[in-house]
């Protein structure tokens, strides 16, 4: 976090604080309604993060920070991406800064965690940050567990088909974080492309916050069409600066938080290594839906421009459709939350979202459907890299398409998982 | 050397065979045989040099720490904070000055300069107090910390390499063959191989400033016999400060030079932190040479583990500490005392 971040977590802790005055006479009667924000802000995302508590703001600014009546205060908490950490700062925001309801967490394996947090105190409702993890909405799922964005399964549906069929990729090599989001992510790309009968030569784990590659770099394969990168954040400017000092080689395919602006607008000559790279996931910078554009708008009226990225992350996305939910949620029960929160979990389920992303609803498992992008890395005007969107593929459900029973036996996603060759690829 | 030879016939021989082997493992083709046991001979060679490198930074962060320990018995738990501030002040300068090698020098400067001011303000007035130093230096450590994370954030940095150094060289070591026939020669970035050379430089300089100048002499007879030393008439004040100066602004230069190939981030100090302890108590505490063999064993096994056994590659530093503490508490070139 820099001086311009600090200020601006000042700002918004200033500007909840005034408004919150402005509002009281109006709302006198009913006790204002606290928000945890779990969201991390140190390690590989911090950027990310950092975009996320920005959209929190953005959301409840256009609200005039009240919903169902009541007025709005937010507490961040902020994790550094490591599961014990997110349950620690989770159990902070309820048992001593005593908030109603949590938005967050960020990462995947945070998520996993904060389901089974969420077991322990079934009178807090969480709405899901941007993790990403499968799990945390498929294998015994908490009640009251909400996710408006996809799972990392669905945002890499539909890249393996295009790469396959559009750009004649068919032998690989993938190189992913060894993390819950990591397996899941290469999971949603490896069901699509196997199927399309493309060949994954070989898979490399690396953990999470890894900073040296170089091991890793000269095991890459020399018969490959491209190199699936499943990092994101610092671990991606790491390797890809890597990659070029050691001569880079062949093309990129990306995991969804690959090509997101945190890393697009590094510094370095990382970015090189990434014009021409495909990578999917559950935006496009370019779409050029009205909601997106409206939203991107006003994302970019309500920073300046250097405390900001040019264009909403991946990240900042995820929280402000999660504030968005939340407010949907308060205002279709005005803003009662007693009972267990059991009336506000209801028409939490039953929403039907209008987003930037289009219209989000919940399954079952209180999982969304929605609409998956697949994006080329460009070189945009005045040389900074752009998404630019070549193609997309609607509703992509939790199970890919498939029946549960069929996607079930697939098995979880982890280091070996999907199996290509039963997927009729190689 | 002789000497050494003639005082331990068989460990010389172990080590030359040892050597003469790795250089076979080097420079031979390999046959389909050990291909099957260590895989390709580009991987393990890369893995080989990488542990060089890496062994390179460590030594860079190490020798600094050894240093003031030998002298001052001083652990000094802030050493990390030391790398990793150098790491972030070399990225604002290298944005005002726009270049990494003249970064070196002012970087050297200004964390040398807080290390002088530690000495002088902190260690200075509880001089020989081994558990307070240790407690203020991880007070320090955590501190510092804080404001580095007040300052520069949360997110990570990289340090840009001039552009010369950016991609790979070839190095005339055949590492396969193509489909044709023809001999594949290894690539390596030319930014690893910089670091290399520099850390050979200022280890070779050290060494000729520790052995070859009275200012050398002073600080071995410092290590050896603190009293004796003061009791001759030496301001040994001014030892420590020089001492404590240099190993900090090492310190400071090892955070740009690992900027440049990894991220600095909050948590890198107490990572180099770790790094140099473990890379001190296998080589020998006080010892220069020590503390470049101990950081060649480490970077190796750490980047060698990474390639064979990614899983348990964390494991591997550790057992080595473990082994060197059971069998050879002083260190591998330490001396007893």
């Amino acid at each position: 976090m820099n001086w311009g971040k600090r200020s601006l977590l000042g700002l918004l802790g200033g500007a909840v604080f005034s408004i919150g005055f402005a509002v009281q006479a109006a709302a006198q009667t009913q006790p204002p309604i606290r928000i945890g924000i779990l969201v991390a802000l140190e390690g590989a995302f911090a950027a990310g993060g950092a975009d996320g508590v920005r959209n929190v703001e953005l959301a409840l600014r256009q609200v005039n920070n009240t919903a169902g009546g009541r007025r709005i205060e937010t507490v961040v908490a902020p994790t550094d991406t490591r599961p014990d950490t997110a349950v620690r700062q989770a159990r902070r925001l309820i048992e001593q800064d005593r908030v109603d309801f949590v938005i967050g967490p960020l990462s995947g394996s945070e998520g996993i965690a904060i389901r089974d947090f969420a077991k322990t105190v079934p009178d807090r409702t969480f709405i899901n940050g941007i993790s990403g993890a499968m799990e945390m909405t498929f294998v015994d799922p908490a009640p009251n567990v909400f996710r408006f964005n996809l799972d990392g399964n669905q945002w890499g549906a539909g890249l393996g088909r295009f790469a396959v069929q559009q750009r004649n990729i068919r032998r690989i090599a993938t190189v992913a974080a060894d993390y819950s989001f990591g397996h899941t992510n290469l999971m949603g790309f490896a069901v699509d492309f196997c199927r399309a009968g493309g060949t994954i030569v070989q898979r490399f784990w690396v953990p999470l916050g890894a900073t040296d590659f170089g091991g890793v770099i000269a095991q890459l394969p020399d018969n490959i069409d491209a190199v699936y990168l499943g990092l994101g954040g610092t671990d991606a400017i790491n390797f890809l600066n890597q990659w070029q000092q050691a001569g880079a080689g062949t093309r990129i395919l990306g995991g969804t938080i690959m090509a997101d602006p945190t890393v697009l607008t590094a510094r370095g000559r990382a970015r090189n290594a990434l014009i021409g790279a495909l990578t999917s996931g559950p935006i496009a910078e370019d779409n050029n839906s009205p909601a997106w554009q409206a939203y991107v708008r006003a994302y970019q009226e309500a920073f300046p421009a250097n405390q900001r990225f040019p264009t909403p992350s991946l990240f900042g996305v995820g929280y402000y459709i999660a504030t968005q939910a939340a407010i949907a949620g308060l205002n279709a029960v005005n803003g009662d939350l007693s009972d267990g929160q059991r009336r506000f979990n209801a028409a939490l389920s039953q929403l039907r979202l209008a987003t930037p992303l289009g219209e989000i609803s919940l399954n079952e498992n209180r999982q969304a459907t929605g609409t998956v992008f697949i994006n080329e890395v460009a070189e945009g005007s005045g040389g900074n890299l752009v998404n630019r969107n070549v193609g997309r593929q609607e509703g992509v459900t939790q199970t890919l398409g498939m029946d549960l029973a069929a996607f079930r036996a697939l098995g979880l996603p982890s280091r070996t998982n999907p199996d290509c060759r039963a997927l009729g690829g190689g | 050397m002789p000497d050494v030879t003639r005082r331990r016939p068989v460990w010389t021989l172990i080590v030359v065979v040892l050597a003469a082997l790795l250089l076979w493992l080097i420079l031979a083709p390999w046959g389909p045989g050990l291909e099957q046991v260590l895989g390709r001979k580009r991987v393990f060679v890369n893995a080989l040099f990488g542990g060089l490198t890496l062994g390179a930074l460590y030594f860079l962060v190490a020798s600094g720490f050894t240093l003031i320990f030998g002298l001052m018995r001083n652990v000094n738990l802030a050493h990390g904070s030391l790398y990793l501030l150098g790491g972030y002040v070399g990225y604002v300068v290298s944005n005002v000055v726009g270049y990494v090698l003249i970064t070196l020098p002012i970087v050297f400067v200004i964390v040398g300069l807080l290390g002088l001011l530690l000495q002088h303000q902190v260690f200075r007035r509880m001089e020989g107090e081994e558990l307070r130093q240790t407690m203020v230096t991880i007070g320090l450590s955590v501190v510092l910390a804080d404001i580095m994370l007040w300052i520069w954030g949360g997110q990570s940095y990289t340090l840009q390499t001039p552009e010369w150094l950016e991609g790979p060289a070839t190095l005339p070591v055949v590492v396969g063959t193509d489909r044709q026939g023809n001999p594949v020669y290894m690539r390596f970035p030319q930014v690893r191989i910089a670091i290399l050379i520099m850390a050979i430089v200022i280890g070779v300089a050290m060494w000729l400033v520790l052995n070859r100048t009275r200012l050398g002499m002073l600080i071995r007879a410092g290590v050896d016999d603190k009293e004796m030393l003061t009791a001759s008439g030496i301001r040994i004040q001014y030892v420590f400060l020089a001492v404590f100066g240099f190993g900090a602004g090492l310190a400071g230069i090892a955070g740009v030079v690992g900027g440049t190939f990894q991220s600095l981030a909050p948590g890198e100090d107490t990572r180099f932190l770790l790094a140099s302890l473990v890379v001190v108590i296998v080589g020998g505490m006080g010892s220069i040479p020590g503390a470049a063999l101990g950081a060649l064993i480490i970077g190796l096994v750490e980047q060698i583990g990474l390639v064979y056994a990614p899983t348990y590659s964390v494991v591997f530093t550790f057992l080595i500490m473990a082994l060197v503490l059971a069998f050879r508490p002083q260190g591998l070139l330490g001396s007893r005392r």
